[in-house]
């Protein structure tokens, strides 16, 4: 059976006036069913496009990307749009809910797009509402809750599509350390009941909740393994150089 | 994602911003309403135009003859061809035209000038004149040539006080006496100047005393006003035959100006839409413009629409139905004050003023044409949007 992520060999390369920027610096790895990533990389790394080509919001210069076994390096904006819509599940550093609409509509617009019909929208929002303990909030507008309930909200979207992969980015860099714990417990608690789960951070306190570490600098990966082979890496890479200053 | 879910999404995002859509509406009612209100004062005033023609009868065709020698339109003749023709004419009326110095026994010296015309009996009912007493000129009084006569109410009032008091009197015209046997019920205000200082007299007896062999004038009256030109045209051409030179006879009719009138309004009431339809066009624009500030404003949304599989489509058809629903609403307020104006506008001018049915609905359509096609160009910057960079938007 193929992996679920599949990347061989991929180029992200933007032209800067005259300079080539290499965002992506043929980078490949697979990620299984049922596993909780780390992608870690400090800014400018190429871990957030490294995350735009797997959430197919972007697509390769060069390489290939298949995602349950499907090449969609070659797809086009509105076939991108199915994949996120049926595969994958985002969860934003920002939340990025739609202030105008109550915190069901929002955690049901993947199914709007899904083409669910409204009551199964209700439904199956409210289940997934449920499942992050804020079934009571479903009424409210986003900002009347407090940042962690609207990321518990974000999280309730993301599964409502029941995708096949939920990708966090920077799930945490937007709330205070306690209520950022409660939301890496929760993506561990959805890890344990099966799913898969692909965080983007630049927090190596926050990488080490996951099972599994892949550190991106300058485009490259640079290590791939186990949390406690990574923390070797780092440690050695903080020992030559300074500014990956993180706690 | 069904169009009904768009329709609410679009009222919702109309709702929360009442006061930017009233503004985006306001250049589609405003031309909305004016295209209502022109329409329907142009369609009161042709009705009235129609309508005061109507009352000079638009069914009767002036014709004129010139006779050559040997070559002459009898009125028996002419007779007998509308005769023939039922379903075109129905009545003919010769028209002689006697001037002159009106006197009553009662008047001594004092005279007044009258234009009396000498008819047959068919004249009362193709001029739809009304008597106020008396009866008007018979079959018989034409062919006695009888001296009677039927006179207008200021001549009643004047000289024999009352209409009723009038009939069996003698009058003089240029010093001949008839004797009058119908007055006419007063049209205007029995003055001189009026149309009720009137006299009709037997076309045989103005013959008579004009000396006039031939009679050069008629008026024949076509069966209904949807007949009037083909009665013109088939009166032309036997005219044609039987005086053998267009250049002899002429046939004018009512109708006919009043149809060439109506046509002219109708081109100038098209030249007035045109011009409405201009501020038509502005809020066109400036639905668009507001469009545009709209999906700047709604990057974000945008980019969070699409991260969650949003395809072209959605995002499109979300925008053209906002401008389309904006648009729509616009053109509803818009008909609604432009017939309230209109109908106003006409008690004003004593018009029977309202708005037509197709009016009403090319002017709905128009609005919701102009709410597709001006948030067209927008919605399709909102669908274009990379999802990345509209995310990224702040």
């Amino acid at each position: 059976m193929s992996h679920l992520v599949e990347l061989t060999d991929v180029y992200k390369i933007y032209q800067m006036g005259d300079t080539e920027v290499r965002a992506l610096d043929g980078i490949s790895m697979n990620i299984d069913r049922g596993e909780f990533v780390a992608i870690v990389g400090s800014s400018g790394s190429g871990k957030s496009t490294c995350m735009n080509i797997i959430g197919c919001l972007d697509v390769p210069t060069s390489g290939s990307y298949k995602l349950n076994g499907k090449e969609i390096s070659n797809y086009t904006s509105d076939e991108l749009a199915e994949v996120r819509n049926k595969m994958l599940g985002f969860v934003f550093q920002q939340y990025n809910l739609i202030p105008k609409l109550t915190v069901l509509e929002n955690v049901g617009l993947p199914l709007l797009y899904g083409g669910c019909s409204e009551s199964e929208q209700r439904e199956r929002a409210m289940v997934a509402l449920q499942r992050v303990g804020l079934g009571d909030k479903a009424k409210n507008l986003p900002s009347q809750l407090s940042g962690g309930q609207q990321q518990r909200v974000s999280i309730a979207r993301a599964l409502a599509g029941n995708p096949s992969v939920i990708l966090a980015d920077e799930p945490t860099g937007a709330l205070d350390s306690k209520t950022g714990k409660d939301v890496m417990k929760f993506l561990q608690q959805l890890h344990r009941e099966g799913n898969t789960i692909i965080l983007i951070t630049h927090d190596n306190s926050i990488a080490a909740r996951a099972s599994r570490v892949v550190r991106v600098t300058d485009g490259r990966i640079v290590y791939d393994g186990p949390v406690e082979g990574d923390k070797l890496v780092y440690e050695q890479a903080s020992a030559g150089r300074d500014e990956e200053g993180e706690a | 994602m069904g169009l009904g879910k768009s329709f609410t999404m679009a009222i919702s995002s109309i709702v929360n911003n009442k006061v930017r859509s009233l503004l985006t509406m306001l250049g589609i009612i405003i031309g909305i309403a004016a295209v209502i209100i022109l329409v329907s004062v142009m369609n009161g005033l042709t009705a009235e135009v129609e309508k005061v023609f109507s009352e000079f009868g638009t069914t009767s065709l002036t014709t004129t003859i010139q006779h050559r020698p040997n070559i002459e339109v009898t009125p028996e003749e002419l007779y007998e061809f509308t005769d023939k023709n039922p379903g075109l004419f129905n009545g003919v009326s010769p028209n002689i035209t006697v001037s002159g110095d009106f006197k009553t026994p009662a008047s001594g010296d004092d005279t007044v000038t009258v234009r009396a015309n000498g008819v047959s009996e068919d004249y009362y009912n193709i001029q739809k004149l009304q008597l106020s007493f008396g009866r008007f000129i018979s079959y018989m009084d034409c062919e006695n040539k009888s001296n009677v006569a039927v006179i207008g109410s200021f001549q009643a009032l004047e000289y024999f006080g009352s209409s009723s008091a009038a009939i069996g009197k003698t009058v003089r015209l240029n010093g001949i006496p008839y004797t009058v046997i119908g007055v006419l019920e007063e049209e205007d205000d029995s003055t001189e100047s009026s149309s009720d200082n009137a006299m009709y007299i037997p076309y045989t007896t103005a013959m008579k005393v004009t000396g006039t062999g031939v009679v050069s004038s008629y008026v024949v009256n076509a069966a209904s006003d949807e007949v009037v030109s083909s009665a013109k045209d088939s009166l032309e051409s036997w005219l044609l035959e039987t005086v053998g030179d267009d250049d002899y006879y002429s046939v004018t009719s009512l109708q006919v100006i009043v149809d060439a009138m109506v046509d002219m309004m109708g081109k100038m009431e098209m030249v007035l839409i045109a011009i409405a339809g201009i501020s038509l066009l502005v809020g066109g624009i400036g639905i668009m413009n507001i469009q545009l500030v709209s999906v700047s404003e709604r990057t974000r949304e945008i980019g969070i629409r699409k991260s969650l599989g949003a395809k072209h489509r959605h995002i499109m058809t979300q925008f053209v139905m906002e401008s389309g629903v904006v648009s729509c609403i616009g053109g509803i307020i818009g008909i609604v004050l432009g017939s309230v104006s209109a109908i106003t506008f006409g008690n004003l001018l004593k018009m029977a003023v309202s708005p037509s049915v197709d009016a009403v609905i090319i002017a709905f359509g128009v609005s919701v044409a102009i709410g597709v096609v001006f948030g067209f160009l927008p919605a399709r910057k909102a669908a274009r949007l990379n999802p990345i960079d509209a995310l990224r938007n702040e």
